[in-house]
């Protein structure tokens, strides 16, 4: 789960890493009023959005004046905000950050993740900060300092003082960076984090360490011993049709073609929008119905499938294990005598109790083409969809 | 012979009396599995559908020499069963739980190095010696005795799958769903060796999907070690960056995990690789020659 740089700074303040000064604004007269509170020379205003790339994208605004600042927020909150991460689309801005300025000396980089391969969480750092860190870690990969934590007693004070160091810090900043990069590791671990990032981590003129900018990912698994972090969730910065598949405990990603899909299990489902290409057709979206998959949640997942009109011919394919297949076909029947459907079904059943779900579909009366495998599944419903595109 | 599980493996089940771990207990037993025992803290001395359930791991193996389990236990709770299920030494854990915090499984990996257990999951389907052990989530019917090694990261697709060996008429000698999380106990590699060693085992289907290294790894081990067969497929070639699909695992980010850069691999390690998931039980039959 991602949440917004104000939230995450205030996190940030939690855990005695500094930030700037500021506060959340709503409009540009709140935006107005905030600065005028600040009494800074120099007033930022930062559009609250979870994608990255803003200050590319014009959602971040250096103003001289309260007056400055108001007029910014008029022009960052008229239009959708594009990044490099929102698509063409864009994304609406509601609420800014305005903060005091301070003079940079340096722009430093840090990040945590787990790293997959040493199966521990690694902190990584760079002393160019600022720019994109995944084309630092491309090109120059050894510019990027690590630590990684001992999965059992966590990322050490030796290894803090040493990144550090490495990063180029000296007195009177190395103490309190050190502090900093000990606090971000105990964040990422008591928040169950899977990425926290500071891009950049300032050094001042005047010799302060702070955060500039703040990002924090969430694992979502761990979320249930986290309640007062799982209402930090923003549901506008969210697809309304992903929102609300996993309200339903559906797992479901939105894609640019127009065949809708409907199976069971993560890896098939992938296999699936494969085979849907290799036929010479673009797949609408990844939607797992899961392993133990139930009249109702077939109908959701059905509804979800149909409320996206580029859709233009669903492909079901249900690999039924302990799942039963005649139950299965009862609830492909179900949901599109419910929901209704006017674009072409075919459905790919296998496993237990094959034969029945298959004569259920034929006896349905409905126009339900079905397949015996994939490949056909496939091709069928990439031959409907062309048809009904161009009817 | 097969590989982790046989006809000697005695089970005992983690989470025996919730929904799911009753569920699938009863589907092994029916299979043939021998469950032992079943692990319920609270309701030791009691039984659950005639298998005796005992308050914790070490009294289970104590009582009824268990040398493997199975974990059903919900997720907050799974990394802990796991690491008593260590401590009782048993020799094969495999942890059907999906959902595990990303974070409770680094200190539990730590541990299992220096452990003489092995894991097998999260997130998995489980593993099955067909006709003699089946530990897990998957169906047991569509499953033949034979020579074939089957290893996956994902549930459904293995299905798919061992289903098309099945109706070729390749029998399989253990099939293993190594999980489809971030921090996994046995991986690629540690299957691999496995089959490699297993003289019932002639070749092996390895199923991937977008994220992480590990098929780039496993690929790398087939080149320089693997003395067999093993015929490959990579789930998600159409899947976008960033976009996690379903698996904890399944993301390709910063430009790493791409379907492409696995297949690459693979192919350069000399694994025929099936261009589309409906033709890897040809693919296999092709491989053998």
């Amino acid at each position: 789960m991602k949440i917004h740089e104000f939230q995450a700074k205030q996190l940030f303040r939690d855990y005695g890493i500094p930030t700037l000064r500021g506060e959340t604004a709503g409009s540009p007269e709140e935006v107005e009023k905030v600065g005028r509170d600040l009494q800074s020379a120099v007033i930022v205003v930062k559009a609250q959005i979870h994608a990255g790339g803003r200050g590319k994208g014009g959602g971040v605004k250096l103003t001289r004046s309260p007056e400055d600042a108001a007029a910014a927020a008029r022009e960052i909150m008229s239009k959708p905000l594009v990044t490099h991460q929102t698509g063409p689309q864009g994304q609406k801005v509601r609420t800014l950050l305005v903060e005091e300025g301070c003079d940079i000396d340096r722009e430093l980089y840090l990040a945590i993740a787990l790293d997959r391969e040493l199966c521990t969480p690694v902190i990584m750092g760079s002393a160019e900060g600022g720019v994109e860190i995944e084309e630092l870690a491309a090109n120059s990969p050894e510019k990027i300092i690590r630590e990684a934590f001992d999965p059992e007693i966590g990322l050490q004070p030796f290894q803090a003082r040493r990144m550090a160091f490495r990063l180029g810090l000296k007195k009177p900043t190395t103490g309190p960076a050190v502090k900093i990069i000990l606090a971000l590791a105990r964040l990422f671990n008591e928040k169950d984090c899977s990425l926290v990032e500071i891009n950049p981590l300032v050094v001042t003129k005047d010799q302060k360490v702070l955060a500039l900018d703040a990002k924090i990912n969430f694992d979502g698994s761990a979320l249930f011993r986290h309640p007062a972090i799982a209402k930090l969730r923003d549901v506008f910065e969210e697809d309304e049709m992903e929102r609300e598949a996993a309200d339903h405990d559906l797992s479901y990603v939105r894609l640019d073609g127009n065949i809708g899909c409907m199976v069971n299990g993560a890896g098939l489902a992938m296999a699936t929008m494969d085979i849907i290409k290799h036929c010479g057709g673009e797949p609408a979206n990844f939607l797992d119905v899961g392993g133990g998959a139930t009249k109702e949640k077939v109908t959701e997942a059905f509804k979800i499938l149909l409320s996206d009109k580029e859709v233009k011919a669903v492909l079901v394919n249900i690999f039924g294990g302990i799942m039963k297949c005649d139950v299965i076909a009862e609830g492909v029947i179900a949901a599109v005598q419910e929901v209704g459907m006017s674009i072409p079904l075919v459905v790919r059943l296998e496993g237990t109790n094959v034969d029945r779900g298959r004569e259920m579909l034929n006896a349905s009366g409905l126009a339900i083409e079905t397949a015996s495998d994939m490949f056909s599944a496939a091709k069928k419903a990439v031959e409907a969809a062309a048809q009904t595109a161009a009817s | 012979m097969s590989i982790l599980v046989d006809k000697n493996t005695k089970l005992v089940v983690q989470g025996i009396t919730g929904g799911s771990g009753r569920f699938h207990t009863s589907q092994a037993v029916e299979y043939g599995t021998n469950v032992v025992a079943g692990v319920t803290p609270g309701k030791g001395g009691t039984e659950c559908d005639g298998i005796p359930v005992f308050d914790t791991v070490s009294d289970a193996v104590e009582k009824t020499g268990a040398n493997a389990s199975v974990v059903y236990v919900p997720a907050g709770f799974a990394a802990d069963a796991i690491l008593e299920a260590m401590d009782a030494e048993i020799p094969v854990i495999v942890c059907i739980t999906e959902g595990i915090p990303a974070l409770d499984m680094v200190p539990v990996h730590s541990k299992l190095k220096t452990s003489d257990s092995r894991l097998v999951g999260p997130n998995c389907p489980g593993v099955i010696s067909p006709e003699e052990c089946k530990i897990g989530i998957m169906p047991g019917y569509i499953h033949k005795k034979g020579r074939i090694g089957v290893l996956s990261r994902s549930g459904t697709l293995t299905y798919e799958a061992v289903w098309q060996l099945t109706e070729l008429g390749l029998g399989q000698s253990t099939c293993i769903g190594i999980g489809g999380d971030p921090i996994i106990g046995t991986n690629f590699i540690d299957a691999l060796e496995l089959y490699n060693a297993d003289p019932d085992t002639d070749a092996v289907v390895m199923i991937g999907e977008i994220g992480g290294s590990a098929e780039e790894q496993a690929a790398a081990y087939v080149k320089s070690e693997m003395k067999k067969p093993v015929v490959g497929f990579i789930a998600g070639r159409t899947a976008p960056p960033g976009k996690r699909m379903g698996h904890a695992g399944a993301i390709i980010s910063g430009g790493k995990g791409t379907a492409e850069g696995k297949v690459d691999a693979l192919l350069a390690a000399g694994i025929s690789v099936a261009d589309n998931p409906s033709v890897l039980g040809k693919t296999l039959v092709k491989a053998l020659g």
